[in-house]
C-alpha cells in the first residue's frame, strides 16, 4: 500500500467513514490488488522453498519448519483480532489447546486421516471461542484482557483437574492401541503393533510430508487474512480500533463485527492447535496456561501488530532464535569468541552466557521489552524506516509523526 | 461449624498474601494510571531477599573436634554459622530469625527496586495505551523472572521459620471445640497479624499524613494538584516505591509458607489482578477486601462437601467470581463510579 494511501486513511481524517472507504477503494482497487497479488507470490515462494532457502541458518529441519508455519497460523489469527480491533485477548492459548484435544480425539475415535482432525479442531475452537467471546466482549479495554486471561486459566485448570477423562490430566491425551479408529476399522485399515502415523490420505504426515501440509495451511490462512484485511469487514474492525464511540455513533453496533474477528481468531488457533496434534498426536494442558498466550501476544508485537506479514515474521524469529539460542553451551560460546585475546573472550563468554541455553528466555524478554519501547510497531515498522532512510529522509519524517498509525503492509 | 473455621483460617492467609499484592497494584493503579504487570514479580523478588539474607546467614565453618570421635575413628566435625562464631548467642538468634531479618533489608532494596523501576521505564508509559503497559510490564516480568532464575536456579528453595514459631495452635481447644480439629501453624497468624499491620500502616500513611494526604488528592485530580505547586510526579513515584515494598514484604514473610521459586510472582499476579477487579480497579479497601474474601472462597471450595456437589470448582472458582463481577458490576465491589467504565 502506499504512503498517500496510508495517510489518508489515518485516524485523524476519517471524518465520513464508509463513504471514504469506498472511495479510497474504488481508487486504489486495481493498485492494492497488484500488490497484494505480488505479496502473495513472494510469501507462497518463500514459504513453499523454506527448506531450502533456511538451510544456510541452519533451520531447514522439518520439525522446526513445522513450528515456523504452526505458529504463523497462530499468530495471523491472533492478529485479526488484536492488530485489527485492538482488543488484547490474554487467553488464545485456550483454543490452541481446544483444537489439539479435539484433533486428537478425532484420530483416537475416528481416523487417523488428517483432515476430520483439522475440522474438528477448528470447528470446537470457533464454538468454544463464539461462547467465550460472546461474554468477554461485554467489556473492553483491560477488562478483556482479564477476562479472556480468566477464561483461559479456567479451562488450563479444567483440563488439569475435573476433565481428566476427556483431557488425560498431566500425562496429556495420547494415542493407543486399543483406540476404536471407527472410520479406519469400517474402511478395513490394519492394525498394526505400533502406534499408528497419522496420514493424509495415505501419505504419511511427518517430516517433509508434514512441514508441506503445515506450508499450504498456512498459505491459505495468509490469504484469507489479506482477504480480511482488505475487505469492508476488515475496514469496520480497523474503524474500531481507531474509535469504537465515532463508530456507535455513526448507527453501528459493533459487538457482531468483534465477535466475529474473535470467533474467527479462535478458529485460527484452533487451527493451529490441531495441525501441532497432526504433526505430533498428543495433547496436553499447558498448551493452554496463559504464558503460552503471552507468547503468541509477544510474537505478534515483535513482527508488528496490525500488518500482514509481521506476525509470521515474529513467529518465525521467535520459534528460530527459540531453537538456536537455547541449544548453545559454553562450548559454543567459547569456539564463537575464539578470534578474541583469551581474557577478552572469556569475559565475552561470561557475559552472553546467561542470555543463551537455559537462559534465552531472558534474552527473548529483554528483545521484546526494547521492540515495546521504541519500536512499537514491531519489526515491520523497523523495516519500514530503515526502507525511507533510502527513499528519502522527508516522508520519513511525516510517517513518523503520525506516530501510532499502521505501519503499511 | 469447626470445619468451617478451619477452611477460613486456611483461606485468610492465601488471602492475606492477594490482599498484600493487590493493595499495591491498586496504588499504582490509582496514582499512575499504570497496569503494572510486573506487580508479580516485585513479591517473587521480596521472597528472594529473604532467600538471600538467609543464606549469608548460613555460611558455616567446619571446625574439627579431637577430643570427641565419629565411629569411624576420625575427629568429630562441627558446623556452625560463622554470624554464630561472630556474635554468639546472638548470632544463633540471627540465624533462626533469618526470615523476619530479612525485613531489615528487603524495605530499602524494595524501595530503590520500585523508584528505579519506575523512574527508568514506566514514565515514559504514563500517555502510552495499556495495552502497551501490559506487554511491557509484562516483559520486565519475564527479564525479572529469568535474572532470578538464572541465579538461584529454578527449584523452589524452602525457607524455615523460626523454630519457636514453627509450631501449630490448636485453636479449636483454646474456644471450646474438640482438641485437634482446628489446628493453625503459628508462622500463619504471624503472616496474617503481619499483614493486617503492613495494610494499618499503609492506610494510615495515607489517611493520617500531609504527604497521605497529598497523594490522595493527587488521585482524585491529579491536575488541581499539580496546578497547585505541588510536584505530584515525585510523590507518585515514591507511592510506586511503597507499593513495591508492600508486595516485596508480602514475599518475604510468605517464604516459610511457600518455598519461593522464578515463576511465583506469576503465579500470583494473575490471580492478584483478578482481587483487584472484583474489589474495583483503584479501591484500595476493596482490593484488601476482595483479597480475603477470595482467599476465603478459594479455601470453601475445596471442601471435599462443596467438590462433591460440583467437582473442579476449587479450580474454577475465583475466575468464575471474576466474570460475574465484571459482567454484573463491572467498576467492582467498591469501586468509584466511572473508573474505567466504557
Amino acid at each position: 500500500m502506499s504512503q498517500n494511501l496510508e495517510k489518508i486513511k489515518s485516524p485523524l481524517d476519517m471524518e465520513p467513514l464508509t463513504i471514504e472507504i469506498h472511495e479510497v477503494e474504488a481508487a486504489s482497487r486495481s493498485n492494492t490488488a497488484r500488490n497484494d497479488l505480488i505479496l502473495m507470490a513472494v510469501f507462497s515462494a518463500v514459504v513453499l522453498a523454506s527448506p531450502w532457502v533456511l538451510a544456510p541458518f541452519g533451520a531447514a529441519y522439518p520439525d522446526l519448519l513445522q513450528r515456523f508455519c504452526i505458529f504463523g497460523i497462530f499468530a495471523i489469527g491472533f492478529n485479526i483480532m488484536f492488530g485489527l480491533t485492538g482488543y488484547l485477548s490474554f487467553g488464545h492459548a485456550a483454543f490452541l489447546g481446544i483444537g489439539s484435544y479435539a484433533a486428537v480425539w478425532s484420530f483416537k475415535l475416528l481416523t487417523m486421516n488428517a483432515i476430520p482432525a483439522l475440522f474438528f479442531g477448528v470447528v470446537c475452537a470457533g464454538l468454544f471461542s463464539a461462547l467465550i467471546g460472546y461474554v468477554c466482549l461485554r467489556r473492553a479495554g483491560i477488562y478483556f484482557s482479564i477476562l479472556t486471561l480468566a477464561f483461559a486459566q479456567m479451562s488450563y485448570n479444567l483440563a488439569y483437574s475435573v476433565l481428566t477423562p476427556i483431557t488425560n490430566g498431566e500425562t496429556g491425551l495420547q494415542l493407543t492401541l486399543g483406540d476404536a479408529r471407527m472410520v479406519d476399522a469400517a474402511f478395513g485399515v490394519e492394525r498394526t503393533s505400533s502406534l499408528p502415523i497419522t496420514n493424509l490420505f495415505g501419505i504419511k504426515m511427518s517430516g517433509y510430508e508434514g512441514f508441506y501440509l503445515c506450508a499450504i495451511i498456512l498459505i491459505i490462512s495468509f490469504y484469507i487474512s489479506i482477504r480480511i484485511f482488505r475487505s469492508p469487514f476488515g475496514m469496520m474492525l480497523r474503524g474500531i480500533k481507531t474509535n469504537q464511540n465515532r463508530m456507535s455513533y455513526t448507527g453501528i453496533n459493533t459487538r457482531p463485527y468483534l465477535l466475529a474477528a474473535f470467533v474467527v481468531s479462535g478458529m485460527y488457533a484452533g487451527l493451529a492447535g490441531s495441525l501441532m496434534a497432526v504433526t505430533d498426536p498428543l495433547a496436553g494442558a499447558e498448551r493452554m496456561q496463559w504464558t503460552a498466550s503471552g507468547e503468541v501476544v509477544l510474537m505478534t508485537i515483535l513482527g508488528g501488530a496490525g500488518t500482514l506479514l509481521g506476525p509470521v515474521l515474529g513467529a518465525g524469529v521467535i520459534k528460530y532464535f527459540e531453537n538456536i539460542f537455547s541449544s548453545f553451551n559454553k562450548g559454543i560460546l567459547h569456539s564463537a569468541f575464539e578470534f578474541l585475546p583469551d581474557g577478552v573472550a572469556d569475559f565475552m563468554v561470561t557475559i552472553t552466557h546467561p542470555f543463551v541455553g537455559e537462559g534465552w528466555h531472558l534474552t527473548l524478554g529483554v528483545l521484546f521489552m526494547f521492540i515495546v519501547i521504541f519500536l512499537p510497531g514491531g519489526l515491520m515498522e523497523g523495516a519500514q524506516r530503515i526502507g525511507n532512510l533510502f527513499t528519502g529522509g522527508g516522508k520519513s519524517n511525516a510517517d513518523s509523526r503520525s506516530g501510532q498509525t499502521q505501519p503499511a503492509e | 461449624m469447626d470445619a468451617i473455621l478451619l477452611q477460613i483460617l486456611n483461606g485468610l492467609d492465601k488471602g492475606a498474601a492477594y490482599a498484600l499484592i493487590a493493595l499495591g497494584l491498586t496504588l499504582i493503579f490509582g496514582t499512575l494510571g499504570v497496569v503494572n504487570f510486573a506487580h508479580g514479580a516485585l513479591f517473587m523478588l521480596g521472597a528472594f531477599c529473604a532467600v538471600t539474607v538467609g543464606k549469608f546467614l548460613s555460611y558455616e565453618v567446619v571446625t574439627l573436634d579431637p577430643s570427641k570421635l565419629t565411629p569411624w575413628g576420625t575427629p568429630a566435625e562441627t558446623r556452625t554459622p560463622i554470624v554464630q562464631q561472630w556474635f554468639g548467642d546472638f548470632g544463633a538468634f540471627l540465624v533462626d530469625y533469618s526470615v523476619p531479618f530479612s525485613i531489615l533489608f528487603a524495605i530499602p532494596i524494595m524501595l530503590l527496586i520500585g523508584v528505579i523501576m519506575e523512574r527508568g521505564l514506566i514514565r515514559y508509559f504514563y500517555k502510552r495505551p495499556h495495552a502497551d503497559q501490559i506487554l511491557v510490564t509484562f516483559g520486565l516480568a519475564i527479564v525479572v523472572q529469568e535474572i532470578i532464575k538464572a541465579q538461584f536456579g529454578a527449584n523452589p528453595i524452602p525457607q524455615a521459620a523460626p523454630v519457636l514459631l514453627a509450631g501449630s495452635a490448636d485453636i479449636g481447644a483454646i474456644i471450646g471445640f474438640d482438641p485437634g480439629t482446628v489446628v493453625y501453624p503459628y508462622w500463619r497468624i504471624i503472616y496474617l497479624l503481619f499483614s493486617g499491620l503492613i495494610i494499618g500502616i499503609v492506610f494510615s500513611f495515607l489517611q493520617f499524613t500531609t504527604y497521605g494526604m497529598v497523594v490522595r488528592a493527587g488521585m482524585a485530580d491529579r491536575e488541581t494538584v499539580g496546578l497547585l505547586g505541588i510536584n505530584i510526579q515525585k510523590r507518585f513515584t515514591v507511592v510506586f516505591g511503597l507499593a513495591a515494598v508492600v508486595a516485596g514484604l508480602a514475599g518475604v514473610m510468605y517464604t516459610p509458607i511457600l518455598p519461593p521459586d522464578y515463576h511465583m510472582g506469576m503465579d500470583f499476579l494473575v490471580l492478584s489482578f483478578v482481587v483487584v477487579v472484583v474489589g474495583g480497579m483503584g479501591s484500595l479497601p476493596g482490593a484488601v477486601a476482595a483479597g480475603f474474601l477470595l482467599g476465603v472462597l478459594q479455601s470453601f471450595a475445596s471442601m471435599n462437601e462443596v467438590k462433591n456437589i460440583l467437582p473442579g470448582i476449587d479450580q474454577i472458582i475465583i475466575y468464575l467470581v471474576a466474570v460475574v463481577i465484571l459482567l454484573v458490576r463491572p467498576r467492582g465491589l467498591m469501586g468509584r463510579k466511572g473508573v474505567m467504565e466504557s
